[in-house]
């Protein structure tokens, strides 16, 4: 119960299960499977791990065809228009130019497939890999690493800022489910505002005096009580600290994106998902394990093409500017960046010219963070008739291979509250990516 | 509609006649002005007995464990656990002083609920924590699911204190509108609306009837048969959920039609076969005539079905103590163990025919609910032991809309009930609203305790809430009010107290307190008394259960 998303995991359970892991391996039981097992010694052999994950969620189901999956001169393109990439052979839907030209710099899957057609269940398992399942709710990936990875630094320094953050998250922020609320993310809305309630009501004065009477109502409180009480249960003094620490903090700095030269801003575009993309990149640059930016309005029911070049048009500036600003600060092989969504959408149009839901066959890209770039992995079929692409790639497996390259043990399996023990992932890490 | 400037001088009124009744009334709050005391209720005879059985479970486990029990907890304390379960918020200080005037053959506890059963924020927030089992908080789909008319539906039926059997059966079996028939919001709340499945979702409502009124996580088998543990089969809840299969949604609102049938694909199965309606166990309660739903609803509410009897008396434990008696609140094991306390508690609630406010009445008349959080001696504090065990008064984080709604009300000295002032109604509902959303609010899974969390702290520490109402407001605040207007710094002192943490101040905190209040005039007098505020709010004393 003593951890926090600013520091490691050191609760007691667990510690035991990793050291009943790392034995029942040792004596022949054969815990982790072969295929892991390569995974992990492969991992460490390519160096260093990455630190971060920034994730890029396409609220409302972006469509595979119009975006990173277009089939240029089929029926089922219904005469949306793609172009080409800096990839021999491969096209993106149009509106998507500059990220085009990046396409050598992360991969493209192509046949993710779910059973979830639904926007919250489905969003849930993309954000947590495992589907909903009543009394139980799964952390979201950005809630694993801060629990799985050491607290952050920055240059020798801890980093006081929240080192799990999502922007503009709309009604699904990344929680963290049986981790414990500590784990969710903290929230931001447009970053073109500061961030709430960090300054101080009263002047250093009145502050020190507030926080000194407080020592003496926490003094008659403890008298009596469990002694675990504060480190085990309420945590209520050390978040008072941190919370200080985080106000004092020149970290804070890092979510001020007015501090970026103009340029810099206009090139992620004038939009809150252009904006909260170049705070993704400061964030990540002060030590934040993971931000996940969201950008609504994908659900093009109606009038699919006219909506899908509108987001696109706001997607593109600032994933490629992501992209560069990341590899201009030295960041990007310790960044992983997932750009994703909760389902692709129907390949026919129906009567009012829109997409529906589609959760069979659909696109993400996944790149830096030293995976594999520059592949297509997966195919759907020109026809829009097949459920079942070529070289099918699950939800979780995105899961897995993340913490994977992360050098997180995916298969670890947590005991939750409810007594049940559940794996980080049930999916198995992308080898193609690894 | 009221138009603008109409709206602006009724609230200028309003805040004139609040500013003016305030200044008159205070100096009864403040200990100078006789307040009527409450009126007194007693243990009624039946209760007495009930008692007797439940506080010999627990006396005789504790001498089993040899574990000590924890010291009586001060009736301020008992009051204050209890208006934080049953309303939400602290008592307010005019509430506290009436309170300690009550006459001595008066039982404090009793004589505290039968003050609260009246007070109409008992019905409106009990029925929103029933709303959450029964419902969950999310919107629903469009149109044909109306929560707040179900969570108002429910406070009319805690108003009258229908029996809790009643009123689960008229959720299980409701027909009709969900406008006119609110009560049928619990079958509309399921209700898939596009698609090939259309309807209401047999799996979802079998699903919140087998947690909410068995208290059983039947759901867990429906895909496989049960891995841990070999009670429950894959066909058990697909039983369950087929008395679901006749509900349809018609023009006139929720309908049964009696040729509607559930099917469901069996693992290990290629195709999908129709599910008869069956019932978990206990077959022989069930009535042969009727509706499924209808049968459904008399077998689960029968007096001898104990699941029944056992999951209302766990979540009103919960409730009441922040944590369920049996955890988690909606898997208790069929055939026990159980701990101490959980049979009676169940048997005699049936015998009350199902009386809701008597087994309030009862568990908080119990040894566990009366006894401190805290140990006698601070040299030997209270155990984790002793905790589990239920022979001290568990330390829970409260609810986001608790904390809030303790923040709001501290700031008046009067009850902020149905009679308080509109403006202050409208304030504290918009204000609510945010401060959970920002607290951040755990929904369904609501007995799940976590720890603080930074954007907590910061939102209490520098949070407009806060600020508001601890900041120098002479018309709104109690923090300015008291520090103009009390006799003597100790009196100041203690209203404060006792209007944040419902109890006084030890020796040592009036002696640290007074010296930053003393000597202190109009505006600094005002700023130390938010500073004392500000203090008090910010301490885990105010946000946690105790």
């Amino acid at each position: 119960m003593n951890t926090s998303p600013f520091g490691a995991c050191h609760s007691s359970d667990h510690l035991s299960r990793r050291f009943f892991l790392r034995s029942s391996a040792l004596t022949g039981l054969g815990w982790l499977t072969p295929l892991s097992q390569q995974l992990a010694r492969g991992a460490e052999k390519s160096g260093s791990r990455p630190k971060s994950v920034i994730v890029l969620w396409m609220q409302g189901g972006a469509s595979q065809l119009e975006t990173f999956d277009p089939h240029p001169d089929s029926a089922i393109s219904h005469g949306a228009k793609a172009i080409k990439t800096s990839l021999p052979g491969i096209h993106f839907g149009e509106g998507l130019e500059q990220t085009a030209e990046l396409a050598n710099e992360f991969s493209i899957l192509r046949s993710i497939v779910s059973k979830e057609g639904d926007h919250a269940r489905a969003t849930y398992h993309g954000k947590t890999g495992y589907r909903p399942f009543p009394g139980l709710v799964h952390p979201a990936i950005g809630s694993i690493i801060t629990h799985e990875l050491p607290a952050p630094t920055l240059n020798g320094t801890p980093v006081d800022i929240p080192t799990h953050i999502s922007i503009t998250p709309g009604q699904f922020p990344a929680r963290g489910g049986y981790l414990g609320a500590k784990y969710d993310a903290f929230q931001l809305h447009d970053p073109v505002n500061p961030v709430p309630d960090v300054k101080a009501s009263t002047d250093q004065k009145r502050t020190a005096r507030r926080i000194d009477s407080l020592n003496v109502l926490e003094k008659s409180f403890a008298a009596g009580r469990l002694p675990e009480l504060e480190k085990e249960r309420t945590l209520h003094r050390s978040s008072i600290q941190r919370a200080q620490s985080m106000m004092s903090s020149h970290q804070l700095a890092a979510f001020n994106i007015k501090e970026a030269p103009k340029a810099e801003r206009e090139a992620f575009g004038e939009t809150r998902f252009g904006r909260g993309c170049l705070a993704a990149i400061r964030l990540v640059g002060a030590g934040v394990r993971c931000v996940e930016v969201t950008l609504n309005g994908w659900d093009t029911h109606i009038n699919n093409h006219e909506g899908q070049l509108n987001q696109k048009q706001q997607l593109d500036p600032a994933l490629a500017s992501l992209i560069k600003g990341l590899k201009e600060r030295d960041l990007y092989e310790d960044t992983v960046v997932l750009v994703a969504t909760e389902f692709g959408r129907t390949p026919k149009l129906n009567v009012t010219d829109g997409r529906d839901h589609w959760p069979h066959g659909f696109s993400v890209l996944m790149g830096g963070g030293g995976l594999r770039s520059g592949q297509v992995i997966g195919e759907t079929d020109r026809t829009g008739k097949s459920q079942d692409p070529a070289d099918k790639v699950l939800v979780q497996d995105l899961h897995a291979t993340i913490l994977n390259r992360l050098g997180i043990d995916y298969e670890y399996e947590f005991m939750t509250s409810i007594g049940r023990p559940i794996a980080l992932s049930d999916g198995r890490p992308i080898a193609a990516l690894l | 509609m009221i138009s603008k400037p109409r709206r602006i001088l009724i609230s200028l009124a309003a805040i004139a006649a609040v500013a003016v009744g305030a200044i008159v009334a205070l100096t009864g709050y403040l200990g100078s002005i006789e307040l009527a005391p409450l009126p007194t209720a007693e243990v009624a005879e039946p209760l007495k007995k009930s008692l007797t059985k439940v506080n010999a479970a627990f006396t005789s486990s504790w001498k089993d464990l040899k574990l000590d029990a924890a010291p009586q907890a001060l009736d301020h304390t008992v009051a204050r656990r209890l208006s934080l379960a049953l309303t939400g918020a602290t008592p307010s200080l005019e509430e506290i002083r009436r309170f300690e005037k009550l006459a001595t053959n008066g039982d404090p506890t009793q004589s505290w609920l039968s003050h609260l059963f009246e007070d109409q924020r008992y019905n409106n927030y009990l029925a929103e924590r029933f709303a959450r089992a029964f419902v969950g908080v999310g919107p629903g789909p469009f149109l044909i699911y109306r929560r707040r008319r179900m969570v108002n539906w429910l406070s009319e039926q805690l108003a009258v204190n229908r029996p809790y059997d009643e009123l689960v059966r008229d959720l299980i079996a409701s027909e009709g509108t969900w406008t006119t028939n609110p009560e049928t919001n619990f079958i509309t709340v399921a209700v898939i609306q596009d698609g090939e499945n259309k309807g209401p979702d047999e799996v979802k409502l079998a699903a919140r009837t087998s947690r909410a009124f068995l208290g059983i996580s039947l759901d867990c088998v429906q895909c496989h048969d049960d891995k841990f543990g070999d009670r429950w089969k894959q066909e058990d809840f697909h039983q369950l959920a087929a008395f679901f299969a006749q509900a349809d949604m018609t023009v006139s609102g929720v309908r049964e039609k009696e040729t509607k049938e559930y099917e469901a694909v069996y693992r290990g199965k290629k195709e999908a076969s129709t599910v008869e309606p069956l019932v978990p166990f206990s077959a022989e309660l069930k009535p042969e005539e009727g509706s499924r739903r209808d049968q459904l609803a008399h077998w689960i509410t029968h007096a001898n079905n104990e699941a029944f009897a056992r999951a209302a008396v766990n979540r009103t434990w919960a409730i009441l103590f922040g944590r369920p008696l049996v955890d988690p609140v909606d898997d208790i094991p069929l055939e026990g163990p159980y701990p101490p306390g959980m049979e009676i508690l169940a048997k005699e609630f049936v015998k009350s025919g199902h009386d809701f406010r008597f087994l309030v009445r009862l568990i908080a008349a119990s040894e566990p609910f009366q006894l401190a959080s805290h140990s006698g001696d601070p040299v030997m504090p209270v155990t984790a032991e002793q905790e589990a065990a239920w022979a001290a008064f568990p330390v829970t984080p409260l609810r986001p809309e608790q904390v809030a709604g303790s923040i709001i009300q501290s700031a008046s000295f009067q009850a902020l009930d149905n009679d308080a002032h509109i403006i202050d109604k409208l304030r504290r509902y918009g204000e609510t609203n945010d401060f959970v959303k920002r607290y951040g609010d755990q929904g369904e899974n609501e007995f799940q305790e976590e720890s603080g969390t930074i954007p907590q702290r910061l939102l209490l520490m520098n949070g407009k809430l806060v600020g508001e109402r601890t900041g120098e407001n002479p018309i709104m605040n109690s923090s300015t009010r008291v520090a103009h207007y009390s006799s003597s710094e100790k009196q100041a002192i203690e209203a404060a107290f006792l209007a944040l943490l419902t109890r006084k101040p030890t020796p040592e905190e009036l002696t640290y307190f007074e010296k930053s209040l003393i000597d202190k005039k109009q505006k600094p007098r005002a700023q130390a008394s938010a500073d004392m505020y500000w203090a008090l709010i910010n301490s885990t004393e105010f946000s946690w259960n105790r």
